[in-house]
């Protein structure tokens, strides 16, 4: 059976009219994973032995009650190395994590596990979540299923180069300034960052905590949808969940577009991007306004500070979260040191990245005495215009629509050296975590090269199923998923 | 030329819930190493701190029975410092927004009551424990006290003197352990204490440079680090020397204090709005709601019972001091009400012998029901207080029922007149020269002839009647 092409809806599908057992199909997952993981690089842990089990015990409920089955019994998923698992090693794309074995379930791999789900493997990212290219791993960098040379984009590179190159037919990745709508536009997927609060980050490794989400990166929008519904909703353990009841999902997807007003920037905007992404870009706008959808032009005068914003906040909260790894308790500790502050030097030196390195250093420098207040109150005061103009244009119109990336998968190794133009990539994506929006990221069509461009649908706070809606109605009308078959692994 | 100290006092009481403040293991001290721990008091990646509602009951509770202003909003903020008992490398505590402010204490000084005014009170989690002396090649860390509920209380400079400061700590935790809040065990950490000194000019308006003493554990402790770093800094302003803004410890064998670490090591803590957490919001009815939890308090009660209960200021001072005791002294006045006559047994006897067998209260097997059987046995003439005394010492390892011992040990008085009248005349026949002096209206040889009568009758004789008798001999003979 050719499991290349399958999401999670066809795999249900499958399983209920029992064309295939769970152990079966995990195995065909996991030998899959083996066979492509050498070219593509894009799972850092496959877990043979507990997906085996995990799948025997699913194929049982089946036999046992075929009615009252979970919603992803028997599906097999894998996930962004940066949710614990119980007793699976847990990374997070880092050498201080390398050996690090969690003794409890984050609560979105506890929810997948209790709708069902078979995890199989973990997924490769940029450390710690530090990164627009993936070639931030301490594992290596993930190769684009559409072209080995360029980057899957990143952070959740390993996942988004997963599910469109048919590894995992679906996967969870994690947004702090973009990190699930990038790749998935670089890869030809859909990504979705839901609002801030709407899914647990209990057990999610933190880095920048006030911006951190999770969210399903998909081949459809009705697995999006079954996958939002499983994860999202309030956690007693993640004080920042919000107790909003979570709407079935899976029912939103008629596509009406009836309802829809659509905002769109102005032009003046999109200046110096590339010009295949801003056409891609307007061909949706057409789309759109072809079906009578009113298209009303909004300002967000303030998100052009969004990066340098973000580049306070994150940098700042994750110097504070990665103070945790110092080698007293768990993780990479030297083995080479003369006394406490010389471990503590040392651990790190040899545990962390030169990426998570500079973050760590700009986050400790903002938030140092006597620069708080230029640096970090400053920025979370900007923080709040920013959310205010998202919040005004949402007074006009229903949703937003934007690229997702100036350009293209840009070729590995390219911006490496070039820090500041990795930064900027992440203009359009950044101002939604900072005003904690919903956004959906949808791909838009080729470039001449055949490489994937992507839009985002960007919602107002837990209105999820409205941007469902509208991506369901998207996907429909423009056929945007069949360069999914330009895939051939 | 003269001096004025200037102190403030910054105590960590860690609060008496249940649970931890983040997560849900238990509070408890002396639980074998790392037993009570989870992801989130560990630190481990990926977990989230849950604020214990109790935790913050309880820390509104003491705000309150400080006269703070308790705020509707209070936000909690990461103080950011690398150490091996501090698992997240940031303690979870407040910072610009804290729970409560402007509270004060009275305290009794030879000018009357002053107040030493409270800054403020927050909230915070303790860290774990560096074991130094486990093995000479290695450090060990108990994380059981990590994420133990704390609260800080920061004083204002308005302190004097040692014996200020120490006297404020007292009431500090007597305060604390009434309403519930801390068990006020300095031993074992529950209650701990670092000073803030500055030494001026009497009578001057500026502050000398201040150092900070940690670690002042005991009361003691206090008293004596305190009068050493003062002296320090006198010592250096005679000598024209500079002052060192430094932290100091107290070295209690050679009685100096040592700087602790110097200046250029002094941590930017890099404070900031801990994400993880929303804001701390308090209903004024939820303020209300919690002040229900408040008991009254040592000075109220004192109050009470020297207006009410008719006792002597200085005796309810001292019932007052401990709540165990003034609850025992509250539960004896319900079964019998004679406060004064229960007050002094307790003062006089009860605590004595306390504190030679050095239990409390809630430990002994005296009952409030046995103590009061006890005096009221006086009040009946049955027994003397002398008796009730060697009767009450008894009672530590005798369960017996009070009447049994008296009678057993013969401690019954003697109220048979007869036999008494007996006994009188005998005496006054072995004395004529004692008797011919009272006729002579000597009254004070009345005191001789009740002390050979008690002497003859061994102590068995109620003093008041029996004084009526002799006198009646006495006057008939």
């Amino acid at each position: 059976m050719d499991i290349s092409k399958l999401g999670i809806f066809e795999i249900k599908n499958l399983l209920l009219k029992r064309k295939i057992c769970c152990v079966e199909l995990t195995k065909l997952y996991l030998e899959r994973a083996h066979k492509l993981n050498p070219i593509l690089n894009a799972f850092i842990t496959i877990a043979d032995e507990s997906a085996i089990l995990d799948a025997r015990r699913s194929d049982e409920n089946i036999q046992k009650n075929i009615d009252s089955i979970r919603p992803l019994e028997g599906v097999p998923i894998a996930i962004k190395d940066i949710f614990v698992t119980q007793n699976l090693r847990t990374t997070c794309g880092s050498k201080i994590l390398a050996n690090f074995i969690p003794p409890y379930d984050a609560t979105v791999v506890k929810r997948l596990k209790d709708s069902g789900a078979v995890i199989f493997g973990k997924l490769n990212m940029d450390e710690f979540a530090m990164g627009s290219s993936n070639e931030n791993s301490y594992f290596g960098p993930v190769k684009n299923p559409f072209s080995p040379d360029r980057t899957p984009g990143g952070s959740s590179g390993g996942s988004a180069a997963a599910v469109a190159a048919g590894l995992t037919p679906a996967s969870i990745g994690t947004d702090t300034g973009g990190s699930i709508r990038q790749p998935a536009a670089f890869c030809g997927i859909i990504g979705m960052k839901p609002s801030y609060g709407r899914v647990s980050r209990y057990g999610m490794i933190a880095f920048a905590s006030s911006l951190d989400q999770a969210g399903p990166m998909c081949r459809s929008v009705r697995d999006c949808a079954i996958l939002l519904e499983s994860i999202a909703g309030n956690d007693p353990k993640d004080s920042t969940t919000m107790t909003t009841p979570v709407p079935h999902y899976s029912e939103w997807l008629a596509g009406d577009p009836s309802d829809i007003r659509l905002g769109v920037l102005k032009e003046g905007y999109y200046e110096g991007i590339n010009p295949e992404v801003l056409k891609a870009y307007l061909r949706v706008v057409e789309l759109f306004a072809k079906h009578n959808v009113p298209i009303v032009e909004i300002e967000l005068p303030h998100i052009k500070y969004a990066v340098a914003v973000y580049y306070i906040i994150a940098t700042s909260e994750a110097s504070s979260n990665l103070a945790r790894y110092d080698g007293v308790r768990y993780g990479h500790r030297s083995e080479d040191y003369r006394n406490l502050k010389d471990m503590y030097k040392k651990t790190r030196m040899e545990g962390f990245g030169d990426e998570v390195k500079r973050r760590i250093l700009l986050g400790t420098f903002a938030l140092s005495s006597g620069y708080y207040d230029a640096f970090f109150r400053k920025a979370s005061q900007v923080r709040r215009l920013i959310a205010n103009d998202f919040y005004r244009a949402f007074s006009k119109v229903t949703t937003i629509l934007m690229p997702v990336t100036p350009d293209v998968a840009f070729r590995l190794g390219e911006r490496v050296s070039d820090p500041l133009s990795m930064y900027l990539s992440d203009i359009f994506t950044i101002p939604v975590n900072l005003a904690g929006l919903p956004s959906i990221s949808m791909p838009a069509g080729l470039n001449r090269d055949n490489l994937p461009i992507g839009v985002q649908f960007i919602g107002k706070p837990f209105d999820e199923h409205s941007l469902l809606n509208v991506a369901a109605f998207y996907e429909r009308e423009s056929s945007c998923m069949e360069i999914l078959s330009r895939v051939s692994l | 030329m003269k001096y004025e100290a200037v102190i403030g006092l910054e105590v960590h009481a860690q609060l008496k819930t249940k649970t931890k403040i983040f997560c849900g293991c238990p509070n408890e001290f002396g639980a074998l190493p790392n037993t009570n721990v989870c992801p989130v008091c560990l630190g481990l990646p990926g977990a989230l701190p849950v604020l214990n509602r109790y935790a913050v009951e309880l820390a509104v509770r003491a705000a309150l029975a400080l006269n703070c202003k308790v705020h509707n909003e209070s936000r909690f903020a990461r103080k950011n410092y690398f150490y091996p008992d501090l698992p997240k490398g940031y303690q979870i505590t407040q910072y610009d927004k804290p729970l409560a402010t402007d509270g004060y204490i009275e305290i009794e000084t030879d000018s009357g009551l002053k107040k030493i005014r409270i800054m403020r009170i927050h909230l915070e989690e303790d860290a774990g424990k560096d074991l130094h002396d486990i093995s000479p090649d290695h450090s060990y860390i108990d994380f059981n006290r990590s994420g133990v509920p704390l609260i800080e209380i920061v004083s204002m400079p308005d302190i004097s003197s040692p014996e200020e400061a120490s006297k404020y700590l007292k009431n500090l935790r007597n305060i604390l352990m009434y309403i519930g809040v801390c068990d006020g065990n300095m031993e074992e950490g529950s209650l701990r204490c670092d000073a803030n000194v500055s030494v001026r000019r009497a009578g001057s308006n500026e502050f000398g440079v201040k150092t900070e003493v940690k670690n002042l554990n005991s009361f003691k402790f206090l008293e004596k680090a305190l009068a050493c770093e003062i002296e320090r800094h006198i010592r250096l302003l005679e000598s024209n020397q500079k002052i060192e803004q430094q932290t100091m410890l107290y070295d209690s064998k050679e009685q100096v204090t040592r700087p602790m670490r110097s200046k250029e090591e002094s941590h930017d803590y890099r404070y900031f709005e801990e994400p993880d957490l929303l804001p701390l919001i308090l209903t004024d009815a939820e303020i209300r709601a919690y002040a229900e939890g408040i008991c009254e308090l040592p000075q109220q009660k004192k109050k009470r019972y020297v207006e009410e209960l008719r006792l002597k200021a200085y005796d309810a001072e001292i019932l007052v001091q401990d709540k165990e005791i003034a609850d025992f002294f509250e539960e004896c006045v319900a079964l019998l009400n004679e406060p004064e006559r229960i007050a002094s047994f307790i003062i006089n006897d009860y605590l004595r012998e306390l504190n030679s067998r050095k239990i409390s209260i809630s430990q002994s097997p005296v009952t409030s029901h046995r103590l009061t059987a006890l005096i009221k046995r006086t009040i009946e003439g049955r027994i003397t207080l002398n008796m009730a005394r060697e009767i009450f010492t008894l009672l530590f390892e005798d369960s017996r029922d009070i009447d049994e011992i008296i009678k057993e040990r013969g401690y019954e008085v003697v109220n048979d007149t007869e036999e008494l009248v007996k006994s009188i005349r005998e005496i006054i026949s072995l004395h004529p020269a004692e008797l011919a002096k009272y006729k002579k209206g000597n009254m004070n040889i009345l005191g001789f002839f009740m002390g050979e009568l008690m002497k003859k009758m061994k102590g068995r004789i109620d003093p008041r009647s029996a004084k009526d008798l002799v006198k009646r001999e006495l006057d008939n003979a």
